[in-house]
């Protein structure tokens, strides 16, 4: 069973543009998916389709086998990590507040949250002692980020949802991120979703790359398989 | 400059009390509007639809004047009536607008992207609203309830007018007894606690925008917190000791005051029960009210105005009628009308005591004769009412040199003095009479409807209390105009307190 399946699934936007049409998609558990498409080609809304922040028109959005409409949206959500290009972490709480945010909603006990966020801060690779009690504004951009992602997995959800990570961060410190992404994958092993309108990123990052071209997946491949791909349109791209 | 001083010294007991109810008006009033207006301020930005017309309502309710707002609850059942309960109601309507207003931008004002991350990660409304909206809406909010305890401190100067105390009592006071010293011992300190209010909840606002602190965030809270609590507690515990069994009011000017101090010591020397002071009501009808609703127990009231403003009886004059007719009208409302105190509170036709001698004038008829030549000034009421000028004129015949002119009653008496008019219609009370040797002429024909001072009681208060009936019986014919003069002229003019004076002429007894 896949972790994640659209099944001929529609999404019209409020305005009245047609998104997705009859889409259909899936995601094995374990697999990082990298979504590439220039911006209105439906990327984002692929992923609010998964966390419930939209419903479909029609078509079925499942995760872990089950309709998104038959999922509680809040336990939903918490299953799903979502980070976001401009990160949204909450100015008002340190970063250790950011990333216990999700564990005290679960009502976990405040020693768990405390050596979870420890636990996280060691595996984003920042200094337990000196970050914990760090407020966002004095974080370099690359940090803010990497504290995204732990936040993100802070409850270990099995999925992750990632929107443009990386977008906003100059090219080396991507590079740096791209690397320490991947140990981190390594080490937890989610179902991920990265959207991304770079497709260096996408190869730098994706078990499997999904090529979008207004609201239709146009490629489905390994990385491989894409980069020799015929497709024009996969061509333009892989060319910009 | 002294003088403001002196007078400070002078009160300094009544001004910490009166300070204290001020405080306690408006923390109480800016704690209850704080409490109703972010759960509405909330509620609006939920349903924005609901949120202009929400501030709308709020913004035309900011726009009635205090004293109108005041009028208006008069008549309203449970919140309204006199006291500080109506005055409170008016001071949280007035501060809901900027903190229903200032709760809507401080949420609206929040990053989308920082809503978005709380909903995807799964919060409920409620917790996004606990855990991100409302802590990033602090400071914004902080700033509604600074704007709105420092009006409230400004409006809470007219609460006096409904006998909510606080430090307007000075400032009509003052009003009433043209003494700007006096207004000023109560505008001062007003401005400064405004100020005071305004920097300290600055303070607070302050640390708490410095989102980054959260220790400093806590301990601003904490601060507030601790402050609000003291006040409250140094508030009520003032507001708890001039609680008392019964209740003593009065109109707004210096006879009226002194009335209601000599009625409220009578009562306390003699029954020993305690009396709560609610002195310097805004008139005949917010007196007349508080006494029908059981916020005041007594007043002293004069029987001709009750005949006329209070029952709506056309003017009569034989003063024995007039008493009998008004007891009865107040006897089937509930309420009792004790023996009169033995002075009269009718309009005065007053001239200068040197004319008075040389011209041996002793009554109206007397001045008919030379009036012709005189020039006469009278205040605006008086020309206009039914038992003011024009038939004063009709009954005696009396023409002047001209039309009488228009002027403030006060100033009358010393444009008399003075020589600017020759004959003036004051108060036959007025301490000012015997001050400015002017002489009274006799209404040798009984033109002017008496205004005999008696007490007016709930008679459930009466029956409850019989050794009050006792104590303000034996008052009766007590206080001759003469008396009654030279109160008014030791408060006028002499600025002695109103305390001292009714306890000085209680002992001289």
């Amino acid at each position: 069973m896949p972790a994640l399946e659209f099944r001929d699934v529609s999404f019209t936007r409020p305005g009245g543009t047609r998104v997705l049409d009859r889409f259909n998609f899936a995601v094995d558990a374990g697999d990082v998916v990298a979504l590439v498409g220039r911006s209105g080609a439906g990327k984002t809304t692929i992923l609010k389709l998964i966390n419930r922040l939209l419903d479909p028109d029609s078509g079925d959005v499942l995760v872990e086998g089950k309709s998104t409409r038959a999922w509680e949206p809040i336990r939903l959500r918490r299953r799903v990590g979502y980070v976001l290009q401009d990160v949204g972490l909450f100015p008002h709480m340190t970063v250790g507040g950011n990333i216990g945010v999700v564990p005290q909603l679960e009502g976990w006990t405040a020693e768990r949250i405390s050596a979870r966020v420890d636990e996280l801060l060691d595996l984003i690779g920042l200094d337990r002692q000196t970050f914990a009690r760090r407020w966002p504004d004095e974080l370099s951009g690359g940090q803010r980020q990497r504290v995204g992602v732990a936040r993100a997995l802070a409850v270990d959800p099995p999925i992750l949802l990632m929107d443009e990570p990386f977008g906003a961060l100059d090219p080396v410190t991507r590079v740096e991120l791209h690397q320490e992404f991947k140990r981190i994958q390594a080490r937890v092993k989610k179902t991920v979703v990265i959207v991304t309108h770079d497709m260096r990123e996408a190869f730098a990052l994706a078990t499997r790359i999904g090529v979008l071209d207004a609201g239709e997946l146009v490629a489905f491949d390994t990385p491989a398989s894409i980069s020799s791909s015929a497709d024009p349109r996969v061509r333009r791209l892989l060319e910009s | 400059m002294t003088r403001l001083f002196t007078f400070w010294a002078a009160h300094r007991t009544e001004l910490a009390g009166l300070l204290a109810q001020h405080v306690l008006l408006v923390a109480a009033s800016t704690l209850i509007a704080v409490a109703i207006g972010v759960p509405l301020g909330i509620f609006a930005s939920r349903r924005p639809r609901l949120s202009a017309p929400i501030v709308g309502i709020a913004n035309i309710v900011q726009t009635i004047p205090s004293l109108a707002m005041f009028g208006f609850l008069l008549p309203v059942p449970l919140i309204g009536g006199v006291g500080a309960r109506a005055a409170i109601v008016v001071l949280i309507l007035y501060g809901l607008l900027p903190i229903v207003r200032t709760t809507i931008t401080g949420i609206a004002g929040i990053d989308a992207t920082i809503r978005e991350a709380g909903v995807a990660m799964g919060m409920t409304s409620r917790e996004l609203l606990r855990i991100v909206e409302l802590p990033l809406a602090l400071p914004s909010i902080a700033a509604g309830v600074r704007v709105a305890a420092v009006v409230g401190v400004g409006s809470a100067t007219i609460a006096a007018a409904i006998g909510a105390g606080g430090l307007g009592e000075y400032i009509y006071r003052g009003l009433s007894m043209v003494d700007s010293t006096v207004i000023l011992a109560g505008a001062i300190p007003a401005a400064l606690l405004a100020l005071a209010v305004d920097g300290g909840l600055l303070w607070v606002e302050r640390q708490l925008s410095a989102r980054r602190r959260s220790a400093s965030r806590g301990t601003a809270l904490a601060a507030a917190g601790v402050a609000l609590a003291v006040m409250l507690v140094s508030g009520g515990a003032v507001a708890a000791r001039s609680s008392g069994a019964i209740v003593v009011g009065s109109k707004n000017f210096t006879e009226q005051v002194i009335l209601g101090e000599l009625v409220a010591q009578t009562i306390e020397r003699e029954t020993g029960l305690p009396v709560q002071r609610r002195l310097n009501l805004g008139g005949t009808l917010i007196c007349d009210r508080a006494l029908a609703t059981g916020d005041i127990d007594v007043y002293v009231e004069y029987t001709g105005t009750a005949l006329t403003a209070v029952f709506h009886q056309p003017v009569t004059t034989n003063s024995h009628t007039v008493f009998t007719d008004v007891r009865e009208q107040y006897a089937r409302t509930g309420r009792t009308l004790l023996p009169p105190l033995g002075f009269d509170n009718t309009f005065a036709i007053l001239v200068r005591g040197q004319d008075a001698r040389s011209l041996g004038l002793r009554t109206i008829d007397d001045a008919v004769k030379v009036t012709p030549r005189w020039r006469a000034g009278f205040g605006y009421e008086f020309l206009e009412r039914p038992d003011g000028y024009p038939g004063l004129a009709k009954a005696y015949g009396l023409r002047f040199n001209g039309e009488p002119h228009v002027m403030d009653l006060t100033l009358s008496y010393r444009a008399l003095s003075s020589g600017q008019v020759d004959l003036i219609a004051g108060d036959a009370t007025a301490g000012l009479i015997s001050a400015l040797d002017l002489v009274q002429l006799d209404d040798n024909r009984h033109y002017f409807p008496p205004y005999d001072a008696a007490p007016v009681a709930r008679a459930q208060t009466l029956l409850k209390y019989p050794q009050v009936r006792t104590a303000l019986e034996r008052l009766g014919g007590r206080v001759t105009a003469s008396d009654m003069r030279r109160m008014n002229y030791a408060a006028d003019a002499e600025h002695k307190d109103v305390a001292q004076i009714v306890s000085a002429f209680l002992a001289s007894r």
